[in-house]
């Protein structure tokens, strides 16, 4: 791993540089894809879907507690849901959570590649290792994660309307008022732009951290650790960024 | 054929390799032996490029490494086969997808071909049929060696690079695989390139042997030379133990005889 900072950006837009091509088989390519596409993405629906159920009805709940005033309609506890959904949860925090997830197995799996000598191996076949092993990683990731966002954003909605339908907290008839009130369809592809570049930023540099990991399992360790810690860091300025360029 | 010409290696200013030259041989098994820090894993690295010498050249037959570009140097890495240490099978893979796995990044064989093809690889490392679909996990560590041999011997190398074949084995699964190497390489007729401190490998296998310490080219030879050398260096590595002394010495004695 390059010590300075200076060192590692460098590194990484230069491991970018190789991973950025052409694949050598498209047929080998394309089989990693669909394998990434499964194991990235459908993988990562349950936990997508549990978590968003839960946080549509805390939200809703919380929204009715904190709204709970004559002056205020009667609607928008729907209405906060769905724009708390729309607009951070289901792009934000998700991919905060799944930083965890899909970072960590990313840096784990090409750190334990590196450790055990695979990449080499690939390197002395005359194989592009980044190439093969990242590209199909960060394509089948962005691809996946504008239909994550959308299950996300649904499930959410839907765990609000469960909160309607079986608690005294609200009426099913107010939330479903409030969750169609007023509605931009803009902030769905806001939503969606600031996931794809989030799900770039947890795939490319979680595979850097695994790509550079050296020593043992200690080091895969920390290089899973880092890669979820600085994901995270990033995805928050990112989002901040693009808040303000998008809004 | 591989020429070393008078390479220099430094790392932090550390002369890892100190103007080393060589000629390593078609047909033969090349053995490259020191001790712990003597340069071996370097000059190995160098040899199949993940090193880049800071002077001196590598010529594989007549090419030189210095002046290649990096697609220069990929298509050359897919004239090598390398046996690592560690195996270095992919995890992802079974048996015979690893074997498969250079011909579907690199050759137009059909599925059939390849499947063939892995096959009589395997076959001719002498593993059973019933390993093919068994991921690397699940088998001992000398039939993970020889998957590893298997697959870089598929596309028929020109060059086959082993770094240290015999660690973590025991005496016999290490002869085995000696003798596999050596087969190969007169079969094949390889330039084979074997890192070893294995004296038993070197002393069963050994046709071109470079004796490397502190980075510097100690001794060439092959292994009857040893047993008549006087030089020093390579005395005290060869014959550290008691039972390879009396091994020169009952050598010493038939020879005087």
């Amino acid at each position: 791993m390059p010590h300075t900072i200076i060192e590692r950006i460098g590194a990484y837009f230069l491991l970018m540089g190789k991973v950025f091509r052409l694949p050598d088989r498209q047929r080998m390519f394309w089989r990693q894809y669909s394998f990434e596409l499964e194991k990235q993405g459908l993988q990562s629906l349950p936990i997508v879907v549990i978590i968003s159920l839960f946080i549509g009805a805390i939200l809703t709940i919380q929204a009715k507690i904190n709204t709970e005033n004559p002056l205020l309609p009667t609607y928008t506890t729907g209405l906060l849901t769905r724009e708390t959904l729309l607009l951070e949860f289901s792009s934000t925090i998700l991919c905060l959570i799944l930083a965890g997830k899909v970072g960590s197995n990313i840096a784990s799996e090409i750190g334990t590649m590196r450790i055990t000598e695979q990449i080499d191996a690939l390197e002395i076949m005359g194989v592009n290792s980044a190439n093969y092993l990242i590209l199909p990683k960060i394509l089948a990731f962005v691809t996946m994660m504008p239909l994550l966002v959308i299950i996300s954003i649904a499930v959410g909605l839907v765990g609000g309307w469960g909160v309607g339908a079986f608690t005294d907290v609200i009426t099913v008839a107010d939330y479903l008022v409030g969750i169609q009130y007023a509605f931009n369809p803009y902030f769905i592809w806001y939503g969606i732009i600031k996931a794809v570049v989030f799900a770039y930023i947890i795939t490319s540099l979680s595979s850097f951290y695994g790509y550079f990991a050296y020593g043992g399992a200690l080091e895969v360790g920390k290089a899973s650790t880092n890669a979820v810690v600085r994901s995270s860091i990033l995805i928050l300025f990112a989002d901040l960024l693009l808040t303000k360029l998008l809004l | 054929m591989i020429h070393v010409n008078d390479i220099v290696k430094q790392f932090d200013g550390n002369t890892v390799l100190d103007h080393i030259s060589t000629e390593l041989y078609d047909g033969k098994v090349n053995m490259i032996i020191g001790q712990s820090g003597s340069g071996k894993t370097v000059l190995m690295k160098s040899l199949i490029g993940l090193h880049r010498p800071d002077q001196g050249d590598i010529l594989y037959d007549q090419r030189s490494f210095i002046a290649m570009n990096e697609k220069d140097i990929r298509n050359l890495r897919r004239e090598m086969g390398m046996l690592f240490q560690g195996s270095a099978l992919f995890d992802s893979l079974n048996v015979i997808d690893n074997v498969r796995f250079p011909m579907e990044m690199f050759s137009h064989m059909t599925e059939d071909e390849m499947e063939t093809r892995a096959r009589y690889c395997l076959q001719r490392v002498n593993l059973p049929e019933h390993v093919f679909r068994l991921m690397p996990g699940e088998i001992s560590g000398g039939q993970q060696k020889r998957v590893a041999i298997a697959r870089a011997i598929v596309l028929e190398p020109k060059y086959l690079f082993c770094d240290e074949p015999n660690s973590g084995l025991d005496p016999r699964t290490s002869l085995v695989i000696d003798q596999l190497i050596h087969e190969l390489t007169q079969e094949l007729g390889i330039c084979t390139v074997v890192n070893s401190h294995d004296m038993n490998s070197i002393m069963e296998i050994g046709d071109n042997i470079i004796f490397l310490k502190n980075g510097k080219k100690e001794w060439q030879g092959n292994r009857e030379d040893i047993f008549h050398t006087s030089n020093e260096a390579l005395e005290d590595f060869v014959f550290a133990s008691n039972l390879y002394k009396k091994v020169k010495q009952a050598h010493t004695k038939h020879f005087q005889a």
